[in-house]
């Protein structure tokens, strides 16, 4: 069996969302933490030419890029009957336009409000609440689609967890944490989906990773 | 991606005159144009309507998003109806539209009962459900397919917002009226510039960008590298002997070459 390295940052929500796929299907690898902002990442072009993390390595197979990681780990490893793909081309074209739909709609949002409301306060810099009020606005729209979509449909990509739910768990996490929590809780729908997620082992494991290192 | 994408199409479409025709099928002898409708709807008579569900593709000739659906489908070979989208009186929030894509952007695509959005989630369902037509788009082979994949998302996350930016300066803005900004042309070539040099690495070991074959990889990347190919960024490309032969490879094929037909009505 070939070996398996994941390089990542456990603050990192790219890191995490390899982490909670990895986990779920209970792929065994090996954590090897990178220093981003100690330059680490330079010191290794070959394995990522953009420099961004996480990298993961199966035998010669080298994958950046966390959202290609979370495809091929649920492509390969899919547990027989828990699969997180549909083998239907019509069905899984379903799931990947929802993972689409989080990458290209949720996470611009969802990414500057854990800038503003997450990082910034750890690194010691003001929240600019004009910009947290804007991008709030702009996840509200979402959510609204998400609450739609979740009346004709059980999980987000379909009538099972797929991995269009999965790739939502590093900002879920991150924004739970924060006022934010507040527009999930607000939609019905959408409330009970998160809450589905946050049930997942992949979100236990991830969590108990990451906050193991912080403790 | 920060730029909203339907500011450029929008502005694409504020500058293009309004599509009578598109001759989606040319072997057909027969389609319906109205001059008159909003919503322009050509249907190509197809010989066995009965055997094959209908292909639609809801969206715009000049949008970016649309072209790469296109693209995809005439790679196939695969027999489609347009429905032309028009944005400039904001058909794409509809409510007929955002049935189809609730985020009301094009494209928005149709297979028999099946509805899709997000293009590039388009383009892998029809490799995928179409893998014996044309051109092979993806890999059988699922590690293959992860390193294909890895670049199908370089294009969406590291290319794709400088270039859609770029074609915003460079290409929509003088259309408009409105003046391109110097300095942000040179924040943005420089972006580029940095992907291109990892591109042309990757081109120094492989034939196109996601391996051997030609695959979605290259073919995503299409529609911005025609606008940018029109504009002074043109030399971003030519400067690069790698990125130049790869883009003189891709850009030359007779399928991409449909699709700007679509443009010339």
């Amino acid at each position: 069996m070939a070996v398996r390295k994941l390089y990542g940052a456990l603050d990192s929500p790219s890191t995490m969302r390899a982490l909670a796929s990895l986990f779920e299907h209970d792929v065994e690898f090996e954590l090897i933490p990178v220093d981003f902002q100690a330059g680490e990442l330079k010191k290794m072009p070959s394995l990522s030419p953009f420099g961004e993390l996480p990298v993961f390595q199966e035998g010669d197979l080298t994958l950046f890029e966390s959202r290609t990681i979370m495809r091929y780990i649920s492509h390969e490893y899919g547990k027989r009957g828990e699969e997180q793909v549909y083998e239907i081309p019509k069905l899984q074209g379903i799931a990947a336009a929802w993972i689409d739909v989080e990458d290209h709609q949720f996470d611009p949002p969802a990414s500057k409000l854990i800038w503003e409301l997450v990082f910034k306060p750890q690194k010691g810099l003001p929240t600019d609440e004009g910009v947290v009020e804007e991008e709030e606005a702009k996840l509200v729209k979402v959510l609204d689609v998400y609450e739609e979509r979740l009346s004709n449909s059980v999980f987000l990509g379909g009538d099972k967890f797929t991995s269009a739910d999965l790739t939502h768990i590093p900002s879920l996490y991150l924004l739970m944490k924060t006022p934010v929590k507040r527009l999930f809780e607000e939609r019905p729908r959408v409330r009970a989906w998160y809450r589905g997620v946050m049930s997942r082992p992949g979100w236990e494991k991830m969590v108990e990773m990451v906050e193991k290192v912080r403790a | 991606m920060a730029l909203d994408e339907n500011v450029l199409e929008k502005g694409i479409l504020n500058v293009t005159p309004s599509l009578q025709t598109v001759n989606t099928q040319a072997p057909q002898p027969s389609f319906l144009h109205s001059h008159t409708l909003k919503i322009s709807l050509f249907v190509s008579l197809l010989p066995n309507p009965a055997v094959m569900a209908v292909l639609k593709v809801h969206g715009s000739p000049f949008s970016t998003a649309t072209m790469r659906v296109v693209s995809a489908l005439y790679e196939k070979g695969l027999q489609f109806e347009f429905v032309s989208i028009d944005m400039k009186v904001g058909q794409h929030k509809s409510e007929a539209f955002l049935a189809l894509n609730p985020f009301g952007q094009v494209p928005a695509f149709e297979d028999g009962d099946l509805k899709l959005f997000e293009s590039r989630a388009i383009t892998q369902y029809i490799a995928h459900e179409y893998a014996s037509n044309g051109t092979q788009l993806i890999c059988p082979d699922s590690k293959k397919m992860a390193i294909m994949s890895v670049w199908m998302e370089v294009e969406a996350h590291q290319y794709d917002p400088h270039a859609a930016k770029l074609c915003f300066e460079l290409c929509i803005k003088p259309m408009l009226g409105l003046t391109t900004d110097p300095a942000a042309v040179e924040d943005l070539e420089a972006k580029l510039g940095k992907v291109l040099d990892v591109y042309e690495a990757r081109l120094t070991q492989s034939k196109y960008l996601g391996g051997d074959c030609l695959g979605l990889a290259d073919l995503h990347h299409l529609p911005t590298l025609h606008y940018l190919l029109g504009s002074s960024a043109k030399k971003l490309f030519d400067s690069r002997p790698h990125v130049s032969a790869w883009v003189a490879d891709i850009t030359a094929r007779p399928a991409w070459a449909k699709v700007i037909a679509m443009q010339k009505s």
